[in-house]
């Protein structure tokens, strides 16, 4: 193999070809092959859950945990606590271990509910959300307004058809 | 910034963030990347994430406040916060597995908690705001080295570590062929870091014409566009004297395209944790022996992946969470020394309050956007 006088701490030489890639091979290592471990192995992990915890975080909130596990983790997020319907679905789903779709798809049923409640939210507190600012129109309309025209005229006409279906249905009953 | 359900976000007014936890402190954020795995959340595909969340994982800022319990930073300290919190304790941080703390998530066991990264992640609030609570303030946050630019420290936070870590775990040996599928931030930056370790040659797979030019010139690398391929199994067959690469990088996760069976089931219907649609041709085309090594996100429930041929194959598939803080100090040298310019991948810079726009531009890979980054208004308040 061709090279060039170029060192770099693991190899003496840079072969020619990838001289102009700054950096080439600078990170070589020889033992990375598949069984080199990623992780730094010790004895502590024989000893299971026995390692000095940090001080916890003072559970002031409602916090779901995963049955599996016996505890709160030391610290964690408070925000946006479980409340509501999607609330008490979420309840259900922590009923039920990682394992088991019956945490995971009640978990994504909570959030679809949680997008209504979201919107009564809002509306009670006398605040109507801008759909079409949440969704970044505004820069669809900057950057792609061919396709943001085209959006909303297959949106429009997809509306009317539904409108045209149910009007002439209702007319036959 | 506040997430109101799928593809809808806004920037409201929050309460301040206050020291819950000894160890915490409080960051004043100047920059907030919008990463590709925020698309997962935005697009509502991550079980328990709730509506009033902040996202947002990639972040610097100035501490204003530390608990009682914090020696290793000070008030004023501009800091690079890794994304992934981790207490540096438990048995896995012991370990040096730092994305996989079992002290920051209460609801999950199988990963460790997340800035901004739903309540399967422990939920935290992100770093897209102007304030954001940091736990565990000795370990995780680094001060940013004097003279080091902002937006290269943001991309420290997880980018680089990631697309590096995804190199070192393709376990590249010199003159080795390796396939880095997704030609994002992530996906490039670890077809760069690929050279690092000895390749020999260094592919890239996107569907988008302007990532993939941009791939072409910064990592540098090979790149073909999947949409002009019948088959991207066969294609990297052909390009690899018929054996497969040696190693294939998923850089790609659960948003997937390029499958329509894949595209329905995972991103439309939510039949399985997002489209596998690049891991299944990562496992297909890697060669016999071979390495896959994963950094794309998936949800936490299953994907239709061809496992038989992992195993008829005798495939290794190393995948984690980066290990940010590990990687920290080679990296920052790399950034240093020249060697990486991670912020040369930055293309849209914004302000927080047109965070809705952000992620508009981002999904929807509108005006050539690689790499957004949020600027609160606050953040020029020091």
């Amino acid at each position: 193999m061709e090279t060039t006088t170029e060192t770099n701490p693991q190899r003496t030489q840079v072969p020619r070809q990838y001289a102009h890639i700054p950096g080439w091979g600078v990170d070589i290592d020889p033992k990375n092959d598949p069984t080199y471990p990623m992780r730094d192995r010790n004895r502590d992990e024989e000893k299971g859950y026995t390692w000095e915890r940090p001080p916890q975080q003072p559970v002031n909130v409602e916090v779901l945990h995963s049955i599996e596990r016996p505890n709160v983790s030391a610290v964690f997020g408070s925000t946006v606590p479980p409340s509501g319907l999607s609330g008490a679905i979420r309840r259900v789903a922590f009923k039920y271990s990682e394992n088991h779709y019956g945490h995971w798809l009640p978990l994504i049923l909570a959030d679809r509910v949680n997008v209504i409640e979201g919107i009564i939210d809002d509306l009670r507190h006398g605040h109507v959300p801008n759909i079409f600012a949440e969704k970044g129109w505004k820069a669809d309309w900057k950057h792609n307004r061919a396709g943001l025209i085209t959006k909303v005229a297959v949106m429009a006409a997809v509306t009317v058809g539904v409108v045209a279906l149910v009007r002439r249905r209702s007319r036959r009953s | 910034m506040d997430y109101r359900g799928p593809g809808r976000v806004r920037a409201t007014q929050k309460p301040m963030p206050v020291i819950e936890h000894p160890e915490d402190a409080l960051v004043r954020v100047t920059r907030a990347c919008i990463c590709g795995s925020d698309l997962h959340l935005y697009n509502g595909n991550v079980p328990d994430t709730r509506v009033g969340s902040t996202f947002g994982h990639e972040f610097v800022g100035v501490v204003e406040e530390i608990g009682p319990e914090v020696h290793k930073l000070k008030v004023g300290d501009h800091v690079l916060v890794p994304f992934n919190i981790a207490c540096g304790k438990c048995h896995f941080c012991k370990q040096g597995l730092y994305g996989n703390c079992h002290e920051s998530n209460p609801s999950a066991t199988a990963v460790g908690g997340i800035f901004g990264y739903s309540h399967t992640a422990g939920g935290f609030a992100g770093g897209q705001a102007e304030y954001v609570r940091v736990p565990y303030a000795n370990f995780g946050p680094t001060v940013i080295p004097e003279g080091m630019d902002l937006d290269d420290a943001v991309m420290l936070t997880d980018v680089v570590p990631t697309a590096y870590q995804a190199a070192e775990m393709a376990g590249i040996q010199p003159g080795d062929t390796v396939v880095v599928f997704g030609a994002g931030p992530v996906g490039i930056m670890a077809a760069r870091c690929c050279w690092l370790f000895g390749a020999g040659r260094v592919i890239v797979i996107d569907e988008y014409e302007y990532r993939l030019e941009f791939a072409r010139n910064y990592a540098p690398a090979e790149v073909y566009n999947f949409r002009e391929m019948d088959d991207p199994v066969v294609f990297i067959k052909k390009a690899t004297d018929w054996l497969g690469a040696d190693c294939v990088i998923d850089a790609v996760g659960a948003e997937a395209a390029g499958n329509a069976m894949q595209t329905i089931t995972g991103r439309k219907l939510l039949l399985q944790a997002g489209s596998a649609t690049a891991l299944h041709w990562a496992i297909n085309s890697v060669k016999k022996g071979g390495i896959v090594s994963i950094v794309g996100v998936y949800g936490p429930t299953d994907n239709l992946v061809p496992i038989g041929n992992v195993v008829n194959k005798g495939l290794t598939i190393r995948a984690n969470q980066a290990s940010v803080k590990k990687h920290l100090p080679r990296l920052i040298e790399h950034v240093q020394n020249g060697i990486l310019n991670p912020k040369a991948l930055i293309t849209h810079r914004m302000r927080l309050a047109d965070v809705a726009d952000g992620y508009h531009i981002f999904s929807e890979k509108l005006d050539n956007c690689l790499k957004p980054v949020l600027i609160p208004d606050t953040a020029q308040a020091a």
